[in-house]
């Protein structure tokens, strides 16, 4: 009969996950302020100008801003609090 | 809400799971963005989510504006464990639970067991219990914790002795994983200082960076075992995305030849002493270029290898000490002044420099007006600008002095620690 061994386990420890709620959805985006949050990857601005044009085209209802964060990376509590001051919703993007 | 490529679904989805938010809104164009036309990524906006199959702007309008259920507003708290023993089985089958599990490097390991583990943890006077970091794949990412056991666990896996142990210990304490997670391939390389070398019997002569010695060998794997299993994984498509994957990621490591160099150490350049072991963790491997002497036309040779690195990940020059000689003889007697002259010689047009992926994450830098970004930003496109400041050069002296041989290799230094901390 082969031998029955005991070993360790190799994995480290995770942390505990704790639930975030949702933000609530917006019931229209008529005459609401979108941010498009461009997360700086090479290209991603052509794609939010891209995107930006869209909302113009389709929903010139909506006023899609581009902001950008200041650095790569790297979290920006000033660009965060520009969206919560005058933004009602925000589409963060995009990479690579 | 996000948008993202279709390569990065089942990593967004791993990583809004992690966050507790596991029904986050994310939308999903085609892959790749980057060198695409403003035309083609009109396309993308127009056509279909490449997950889901419908209207890549009606998911992302939907994700704003329908109304949320009830498990969107609790978000999804739970804990997880990992034990400390598996259950018992035959070394056969629990070798392919390693290799399924993906705790390998897809090569064999030695299996760990309770003997082996207690064996290796008698290398260092730390507790088994003792907090000894925490890793992740990536700055994004949650960070695991782990104990001197676990790193003791993925050393036997490696082979290692117990010698070895302050060495990994330091390493697993650098906060630098060896398992990045970037989409560039990254692999984290140490250079060992001090007289742990000769403690440990490593190789810092012939065959340096061969597969010719236990100890450089199995520290190396070591680190890179411990990186994937300590910070949670290191799986392609979720926590692992190197589109080509790094050859060095299997095991590199290069002690120093501090007593055949002309030149100060290492870690001595970074402030130790030179009695203290100290690991210095090199973050690249992306490219390695090559070449002899110095002869007579060194200079440009060495310009034109400083022209073909990836401008992004500055050179670690591995020098043989017949080729650091041949320099100190053309008046280079420390390794700051060659560092200096490469400095000022690794040189490309503002065009060239700035037509580059990873350089246009720092373009936010320049913007705002940080040196020397911002200079290189504002030249002229035709202009020739200096790429690396000196102090992100870095120079090590190893080699079995065989042949006055040289490497640059891609790595930027993320961390320097005391290796006699952990003993």
């Amino acid at each position: 009969m082969t031998q029955r061994i005991t070993v360790h386990d190799p994995r480290g420890y995770p942390p505990k996950v704790v639930g975030k709620r949702l933000s609530p959805r917006l019931s229209s985006l008529d005459g609401k302020t979108v941010y498009l949050v461009d997360c700086l990857f090479d290209n991603s601005a052509v794609f939010m100008d891209q995107l930006q044009q869209w909302f113009g085209e389709h929903l010139p209802a909506v006023d899609a801003r581009i902001i950008r964060p200041k650095e790569t990376w790297a979290d920006d509590p000033e660009m965060r609090a520009a969206i919560v001051a005058d933004g009602d919703a925000a589409i963060l993007g995009i990479g690579l | 809400m996000a948008v993202h490529t279709q390569r990065f679904a089942r990593l967004c989805n791993a990583t809004a799971l992690s966050m507790g938010m596991p029904r986050l809104r994310q939308a999903y164009t085609p892959h790749p963005v980057v060198d695409q036309s403003a035309a083609h990524l009109r396309g993308y906006i127009e056509g279909n989510d490449a997950i889901s199959g419908r209207p890549f702007m009606q998911e992302v309008l939907d994700g704003l504006t329908v109304p949320l259920e009830d498990a969107d507003l609790q978000g999804l708290s739970f804990e997880r464990t990992t034990p400390r023993l598996i259950e018992p089985d035959t070394e056969d089958t629990l070798q392919r639970l390693f290799e399924e599990n993906r705790w390998t490097d897809m090569l064999p390991i030695v299996l760990p067991t309770e003997a082996r583990v207690a064996a290796m943890l008698r290398g260092t006077s730390h507790p088994p219990d003792t907090i000894v970091g925490r890793l992740r794949p990536t700055v994004f990412r949650e960070a695991w914790e782990f104990t001197v056991e676990k790193v003791a666990v993925n050393a036997v896996m490696a082979g290692a002795r117990p010698e070895y142990f302050p060495v990994i210990l330091a390493l697993a304490a650098s906060g630098v994983t060896a398992r990045s997670s970037s989409t560039t391939s990254f692999a984290a390389i140490p250079v060992i200082n001090g007289p742990i070398r000769d403690e440990l019997a490593m190789n810092s002569g012939i065959g340096v960076m061969g597969p010719y010695n236990h100890a450089n060998a199995t520290i190396g794997r070591a680190y890179g075992l411990l990186s994937q299993n300590l910070q949670g994984g290191s799986v392609p498509n979720e926590s692992y995305m190197g589109s080509q994957g790094n050859w060095y990621a299997y095991t590199a490591v290069i002690p120093e030849a501090e007593e055949r160099s002309p030149w100060q150490p290492l870690h001595v350049q970074k402030g130790f002493k030179p009695a203290d072991s100290v690991a210095s963790i090199f973050f690249g491997g992306w490219y390695t270029h090559a070449g002899y002497g110095p002869r007579a036309t060194w200079q440009e040779k060495l310009r034109h290898a400083l022209a073909a690195v990836e401008q992004y990940s500055p050179p670690l020059f591995v020098m043989d000490p017949i080729a650091a000689r041949g320099f100190v003889d053309l008046g280079f007697d420390t390794k700051e002044k060659l560092i200096a002259w490469c400095a000022d010689n690794a040189r490309l047009t503002a065009r060239e420099y700035w037509d580059n992926q990873a350089i246009q994450l720092l373009r936010p830098k320049a913007v705002a007006g940080v040196e020397p970004y911002a200079s290189r930003l504002k030249a002229d496109p035709d202009e020739v600008i200096t790429i690396y400041e000196p102090s992100e050069i870095n120079i090590v002296v190893a080699g079995g002095e065989t042949q006055g041989a040289w490497k640059m290799i891609s790595g930027a230094l993320r961390a320097t620690v005391s290796i006699d901390a952990w003993r």
